[in-house]
């Protein structure tokens, strides 16, 4: 029973951990199936955070501070899109430039305007979004398995980690079963398909950089308005690569991606968990080392997992044709 | 149709506003300001004259420094195929693709059915009854037929009714023009002849009344080009009309009613097709005679070192990636002073044998010895031994589109010593030595600073010949030579083909034009499902002999040769 407890609660976090990820890597997925390579998730989630957790404050309300996070993300995207779309430039030039602007924009105007070294004040529990119970959660408790299942490990997350779960079929839905799904995948595979079918190559791919900009926001305020209470500087922290590789690792499909996210997240949880988790007392030096190592090799995992992937040994990935291609018809 | 979709009210719109013009040409003095085209008139009879489906009215566009189109003017008339020829970069695909949208004009105007449109986008081309068929196919590969097709006319927020939809329109069209396609197969897996039908059904099914092909044929094997004829007949005689862009005179012939002919941006020339000649719209076309054929000698083969077999493969079979043994146990020599055809429909092996000779793809079993050396070897190797190759697919393989055409120039011979010195290349010498070969091979526009995609495909043809033939090799492997290239350029490049044998070399020509290795090869090899199935002495074949052989029959003996 100890170890089924413990079981839970390992992925309970990985439910937790997982959302923002899960959120970053369908932005990243809509951007992408649309043939806009974007590296800058990252950024823009980091900026919706920052974002976020100033409204928040100011407003004292958490669904101020989400609309600003998403306004704000949505505003570095279509910066995105005007260098890459508009002008053609290169995308992964424009994503890092996104991505050097938000971590030192992030940095600046927080320490200008609170002096806390970067930080966001604290906020208190009104404005941020805390765990919902739902219901009969407390009445099914003791209900074996099932029962229980559905009061640890469903019930009792933030509303914006029920979105994150929620966007995934829907996510799916529209990227298949409707036209602008089918357009937005034809577009990442073939713009002049798109072009001579009479649609325009460039308001498809507008259109995906948006939905991209709203849901890195998303992520971002989850991260410092729900998960933490307040921005801390930097506090991404590699979290938009981490969902970036897992929609490689997804191959740009919804469900494998979610999947993809959940295998990270599990990989993030555990090493949080075992770190000092061992007693290491009387143990050789070396095995003090190998434990110690342990939770960094587990976090490295998902990188490496994309380049097993990217090698060639996981199957093949296969990313949208156009993708990271500027869409120029007169040379 | 039985349940339109909204988008087809637009079609429907465009045929009551052409009986109502048509109502008005019937009394033409009424209407002051309608003028008769020359093309009108040269019809006759002037009481029932329809205006013309198509009136482009002195189109010019300029990419950059290139005047694509000069003041371009042509008249289609409704209900008849219309054929368009002209050298490689002669503006054909240009003015195409201006009368679709998919570029703008700078300057012109566009009639359909008489009335002026302004064509800006795809979208007023779809809607005025235009669908086009472009060289390089537009589709979205891993999407299926049905995708295509529907995508951009899906006529709801879902796909799912607008799939239903095409599914049964689909069905129609197959019958009415024998345009079969399974609409569930992923169009990525299609033949190109198919995947063409796809582009065609994408015209149709968005109510073209109005079909332009660029280049069809170039890609078809003489089967699949048999059944485009056949459709396309099918159209013309639903009323549909055509244009029909190729570089084969003897489509032309078979199939147009009139044909224009453009040269360097302009339209030079417009005939009735009856009242023509391939030998005239070759003239008109080149802009002076041509030879349809290049003559040529008899082979002299191993004067030059009589005996030596210059290429000899021996029992080389390939397997491709997937495990499917591609070509099997072929054995055959190229002797100096001859070349030999490898005739076969598309997808029999050739590619790969090509390959396989050249060092580019590893053989299962089996060598190959150019002059007599060491048996196989790495393309590297085998260059240094005096192969040259001229690969099937030049923008894949032959060039770096992206590069300046002088350093597509030197691919594969970068380390010469004529072009580098010990850390640098030199610039100066590439860009002279890559001017010359413009020069001798008549490469238009001389520039050696251009980007290789830059060039039209005759032109980037001609690049990579004078690359390979530049290199004065024992033995020229040549892969479609002449595919999507202009009959003034097909001359010129059989003409060198033929020299480079009577220099004594050995050729070995790859081909899925009959004519092309009939009137170049000495002796012929036919291929047919990875085996050498036969071999005919030049002098010895006809097409029908060659057309039975191909489909792995050989006539000659009693039981099938495969
Ligand atoms: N998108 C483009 N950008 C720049 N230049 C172009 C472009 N398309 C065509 N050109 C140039 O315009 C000229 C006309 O090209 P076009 O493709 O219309 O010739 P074409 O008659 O269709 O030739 P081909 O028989 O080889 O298909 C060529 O010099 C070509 O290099
Ligand atoms: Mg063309």
């Amino acid at each position: 029973m100890e170890a089924l407890t413990y079981f839970a609660l390992l992925l309970d976090a990985t439910l937790r951990v997982s959302a923002p990820l899960v959120l970053a890597a369908l932005a990243g997925l809509f951007s992408e199936r649309a043939g806009v390579f974007d590296i800058s998730l990252e950024g823009k989630m980091l900026v919706g955070a920052f974002a976020a957790g100033v409204a928040a404050h100011y407003a004292g309300s958490m669904w101020v501070g989400l609309g600003a996070a998403i306004l704000v993300s949505v505003a570095f995207g279509l910066l995105h899109g005007f260098a890459c779309i508009t002008h053609r430039g290169n995308q992964i030039v424009s994503g890092l430039a996104i991505n050097i602007l938000a971590a030192g924009l992030t940095i600046l105007l927080g320490v200008t305007f609170f002096r806390q070294g970067g930080r966001t004040p604290q906020l208190p529990t009104e404005a941020r979004f805390t765990p919902i119970t739902l219901p009969g959660a407390e009445a099914l408790k003791d209900v074996p398995v099932l029962g229980a299942l559905w009061s640890e490990l469903i019930s009792g997350h933030n509303i914006l980690v029920y979105f994150a779960y929620a966007a995934v079929p829907l996510a799916a839905f529209v990227l298949y079963r409707t036209r602008f799904g089918l357009r937005l995948r034809a577009v990442g595979e073939n713009p002049e398909a798109v072009d001579t079918a009479g649609l325009s190559v460039e308001g498809l791919r507008y259109q995906a950089v948006i939905i991209c900009g709203v849901l890195c926001g998303i992520a971002g305020a989850y991260l410092s308005i729900a998960q933490s209470a307040g921005f801390i500087k930097d506090m991404t922290a590699g979290k938009g690569f981490i969902a970036l590789a897992a929609l490689i690792f997804g191959k740009w499909k919804p469900v494998p991606t979610l999947l993809a996210c959940l295998l990270f997240g599990f990989l993030e949880a555990t090493a949080a968990r075992i770190q000092g988790a061992f007693d290491l007392t009387g143990a050789s030096d070396a095995v003090r080392r190998a434990a110690e190592a342990l939770p960094f090799v587990i976090e490295a995992l998902p990188y490496i997992l994309v380049v097993l992937l990217l090698a060639g040994f996981v199957g093949t990935a296969t990313a949208p044709k156009a993708g990271g291609i500027p869409y120029v018809k007169e040379r | 149709m039985s349940n339109p979709l909204p988008l087809w009210g637009g079609v429907g719109e465009g045929a009551g506003e052409f009986r109502l013009r048509r109502m008005v040409q019937d009394a033409p003095d009424l209407i002051p300001g309608v003028k008769h085209t020359p093309a009108q008139a040269a019809l006759g009879e002037g009481v029932d004259v329809i205006p013309p489906a198509i009136e482009l009215r002195h189109i010019d566009k300029r990419f950059g420094a290139v005047h694509a189109n000069r003041d371009v003017s042509l008249a289609v008339q409704a209900g008849t195929i219309h054929g368009i020829v002209g050298e490689n970069g002669a503006g054909k695909s240009t003015l195409m693709s201006i009368l679709y949208g998919f570029y703008q004009a700078d300057r012109g105007e566009v009639l359909i059915r008489g009335v002026k449109k302004t064509i800006a986008r795809p979208v007023q081309a779809i809607a005025a009854g235009i669908g086009m068929v472009f060289q390089h196919f537009k589709l979205v590969e891993p999407f299926t037929v049905l995708e295509n097709i529907v995508l951009g006319v899906e006529g709801g927020k879902l796909i799912a009714r607008a799939l239903a939809h095409a599914r049964g329109e689909l069905a129609r069209l197959a019958r009415d023009y024998a345009l079969e396609v399974d609409p569930d197969a992923v169009v990525a897996t299609l033949s190109v002849g198919l995947q063409q039908r796809v582009e065609i059904l994408k015209a149709l099914y968005r109510g073209a009344e109005i079909l332009i092909l660029d280049e069809p044929t170039s890609v078809l094997t003489p089967q699949e080009a048999d059944h485009l004829f056949r459709i396309l007949g099918a159209l013309k005689r639903q009323g549909k009309t055509v244009i029909l862009i190729t570089h084969k005179l003897r489509e032309i012939m078979a199939i147009t009613d009139r044909v224009t002919v453009m040269r360097r941006g302009e339209v030079v020339a417009e005939r009735e097709t009856r009242a023509t000649t391939q030998e005239e719209l070759a003239e008109l076309m080149v802009g002076r005679k041509v030879l349809l054929q290049v003559s040529k000698g008899a082979a002299r083969p191993g004067a030059a070192r009589p005996g030596a077999g210059r290429l000899a493969v021996e029992d080389l079979s390939v397997v491709d990636a997937s495990g499917v043994e591609r070509v099997k146990n072929v054995s055959f020599t190229v002797r100096a002073g001859e070349i030999v055809g490898i005739a076969g429909v598309a997808g029999n092996g050739q590619s790969e044998l090509m390959e396989a000779i050249a060092g580019i793809r590893r053989a299962a079993k089996g060598t190959v010895r150019i002059s007599g050396g060491a048996a196989h070897g790495n393309a590297r190797d085998l260059r240094r031994q005096g192969l040259a190759h001229v690969p099937e697919d030049r923008r894949r393989m032959g060039l770096v589109t992206a590069f300046a055409a002088h350093e597509s120039a030197i691919l594969g011979y970068h380390d010469d010593p004529a072009f580098t010195g010990p850390i640098l290349l030199d610039r100066r010498a590439i860009v002279a030595h890559c001017a010359a070969q413009m020069r001798d091979f008549d490469v238009r526009p001389p520039d050696p600073h251009l980007a290789s995609e830059s060039f039209s495909g005759g032109n980037q043809q001609k690049m990579v010949l004078a690359r390979e033939i530049g290199r004065d090799p024992e033995v020229l492997l040549v892969g479609q030579p002449t595919r999507g290239v202009d009959i003034g350029a097909i001359e010129y490049i059989h003409r060198r083909l033929i020299a480079l044998r009577d220099a004594g070399k050995a050729v070995l020509l790859i081909s899925v034009e009959l004519d092309e290795i009939m009137s170049l090869a000495d002796r012929i090899l036919v291929m047919f499902d990875g085996r050498i199935v036969g071999e005919v002495q030049a002098d010895k074949a006809d097409e029908r002999l060659l057309g039975l052989m191909m489909a792995g029959i050989d006539p000659r003996t009693p039981r099938e040769a495969a």
